[in-house]
């Protein structure tokens, strides 16, 4: 065990870097109210009068729309090919399983200007028009090993035998998956869709490649902070982003906790073994 | 039907690979299609060059690309300065991470212990351009930083706009992806090396430099892939919180794409950071981080 003075040592730095993690995130909470133009410190006054601007800008509106539709298109395609790569690999010995982790990862893994610069080529040396498609391909590229990554944690930890039991006991592979394999997994997958939508929703680095002329709403943000201009808006904006990710967040770790089911399984796993 | 539906099932169990077959062909025949296929067009397109009246992409094979960015000066100093920063950046996530790691894995208790998990997911999750919008806020000459130093009586620092910014913003929002590989790694440490080790007489230093250190490793290099990887490709902060002398290999790109739109020479400067990732891809997955991603 370690030293108290170490303890408390530890302890300090742990709270410091809490802190330094979530000051800046209420400062911004307190920005969105500012009456002024100017966005010094302190702020001149308090307002709400910018979160009405921000939501009647048919501007941020339409930017918010693509960015909804880009974000749920992407989510869908990763829950499909994520969840169907995860299985593979969760259930079945065969070479090169290592490599299929490895090229999933690859898109976040790599540099975001090369994965952007790299579809721009793509869709440029194929004669692709940027639309809304363009977008949700590049979205759904680094989609994927998150849901993937979710459903192959849980399928790791929730035993095959389940499966052999329910076919043994002469369901079919219908009725396997409708009461065995689905009660499991379906949290995993509303987890890792959940992440995988904030993800998308949030994208920039990559999306300025694959966007052209198209605004989603990060893109939007993007413009208005490099040009200074409506930075009220932006603060109204951040205020709802931030508090819209917290959401999906704490739901998904709520759901990706043991469920009844794995807990079973996994005991009877341990017992079998 | 039900019948039909067993010979199904029944086929699958028989025949587990076209199963197997059936489930692996749509990801992997996406990703070979797509982004593969995306990576070999970025790197054919950067062999590629714009005829500067038409700025139309010629499909002549040469050098020229690579050429430009070797001689000059200014673009070695951008890949240099790009890389120096990622490095500097990693180090600071993983000096600022490894001990609150340490706390969460084997001092906090249960409750505190999910407290921090959360304060350090939710950040992760909030919008990174408005991580990096907020601190541009914030160390600007009238920002909270020099309000704050002014009140207490210290100089103003004034680093609004500058490389210091680009830094202290990149380890602000990469933190929390250093944070939880190495506090992954230090929590599968089994209590009872750590007993051994005292127990065979080594002191406490002893046993934190010859038993968790070592493995902890691999959690704070798969951190460092995403920190390194992450700064390494990014144009927005530099953009928006850097200063005159912060141009990073990603506004070149950037800017290559956007206004001057000469693909081929941004796929040229795009290929340095794939290749350096590359290099440190293959160092990383010799050390064991990928288990411990």
């Amino acid at each position: 065990m370690e030293q108290r003075s170490t303890r408390i040592a530890l302890a300090t730095w742990s709270a410091l870097v809490v802190l330094f993690l979530w000051i800046p995130l209420a400062l911004i909470m307190i920005y969105a109210f500012n009456k002024s133009n100017v966005q010094s410190w302190p702020i001149a006054g308090f307002t709400t009068h910018w979160f009405h601007v921000a939501w009647s800008s048919t501007d941020v509106r339409s930017a918010l729309w693509l960015s909804v539709r880009v974000a749920l298109v992407a989510t869908a395609t990763a829950i499909l090919l994520g969840s169907a790569a995860a299985f593979a690999v969760a259930r079945f010995a065969f070479f090169g399983r290592e490599a299929v982790s490895f090229l999933l990862v690859l898109p976040i893994a790599l540099p975001g200007i090369v994965t952007g610069m790299a579809l721009n080529s793509f869709f440029i040396a194929g004669h692709i028009t940027v639309s809304m498609w363009t977008i949700v391909i590049g979205h759904a590229t680094f989609c994927v090993v998150i849901v993937y990554n979710n459903v192959l944690a849980r399928l790791r930890r929730s035993s095959a035998s389940l499966l052999e039991a329910s076919q043994d006991l002469g369901a079919d592979g219908l009725q396997t998956f409708r009461f065995v394999v689905w009660p499991v997994l379906s949290t995993a997958l509303v987890a890792g869709g959940l992440l995988a939508f904030a993800l998308s929703f949030d994208e920039v680095v990559v999306t300025f490649f694959t966007a052209g002329a198209q605004n989603t709403l990060p893109l939007l943000i993007f413009g208005y902070i490099r040009l200074g201009q409506q930075l009220p808006v932006v603060n109204a904006i951040a205020f709802a982003m931030i508090l819209l990710t917290v959401i999906p967040v704490v739901l998904a770790q709520r759901l990706m906790r043991d469920t009844g089911v794995l807990r079973r399984g996994a005991t009877a796993a341990v017992v079998t073994k | 039907m039900r019948a039909a539906r067993l010979r199904v099932s029944g086929l699958f169990w028989r025949h587990p690979w076209a199963k197997a077959l059936l489930l692996l062909a749509p990801p992997l025949l996406a990703f070979a299609l797509v982004y593969l296929a995306a990576l070999v067009a970025l790197f054919v397109s950067s062999f590629w060059s714009v005829n500067p009246f038409t700025t139309e992409i010629q499909h002549i094979w040469n050098l020229g690309n690579y050429r430009t960015l070797w001689d000059s000066s200014a673009y070695r100093t951008i890949a240099l300065r790009t890389i120096g920063i990622a490095a500097v950046v990693t180090l600071t996530d993983a000096l600022l991470a490894f001990p609150l790691g340490y706390f969460m894995a084997r001092i906090a208790s249960g409750r505190s212990r999910a407290f921090i998990f959360v304060a350090v997911l939710l950040p992760l999750w909030s919008s990174y351009l408005i991580r990096v919008y907020i601190w541009r806020l914030i160390l600007d000459n009238d920002g909270v930083l020099n309000w704050t130093l002014r009140k207490v009586g210290l100089p103003a620092p004034n680093i609004g706009y500058s490389n210091w910014a680009v830094w202290l913003i990149f380890a602000y929002v990469w933190l929390p992806f250093m944070v939880l590989p190495v506090y992954g790694a230090l929590e599968r440490i089994p209590e009872s090396f750590v007993e051994a080790s005292r127990d065979l007489g080594a002191s406490g230093l002893t046993t934190f430099r010859r038993v968790i250190l070592p493995l902890a490793l691999p959690g704070v290099i798969a951190g460092s892939i995403f920190t390194f990887s992450l700064t390494l490709g990014d144009y927005v902060t530099p953009l928006l919180a850097g200063g005159a002398s912060s141009q990073f290999i990603g506004n070149v790109v950037y800017e290559s794409v956007g206004i001057s739109n000469n693909v081929p020479f941004a796929a040229a400067f795009a290929a340095v950071p794939l290749a350096v990732m590359g290099v440190y891809l293959l160092i990383a997955r010799r050390m064991g981080a990928f288990e411990a991603m």
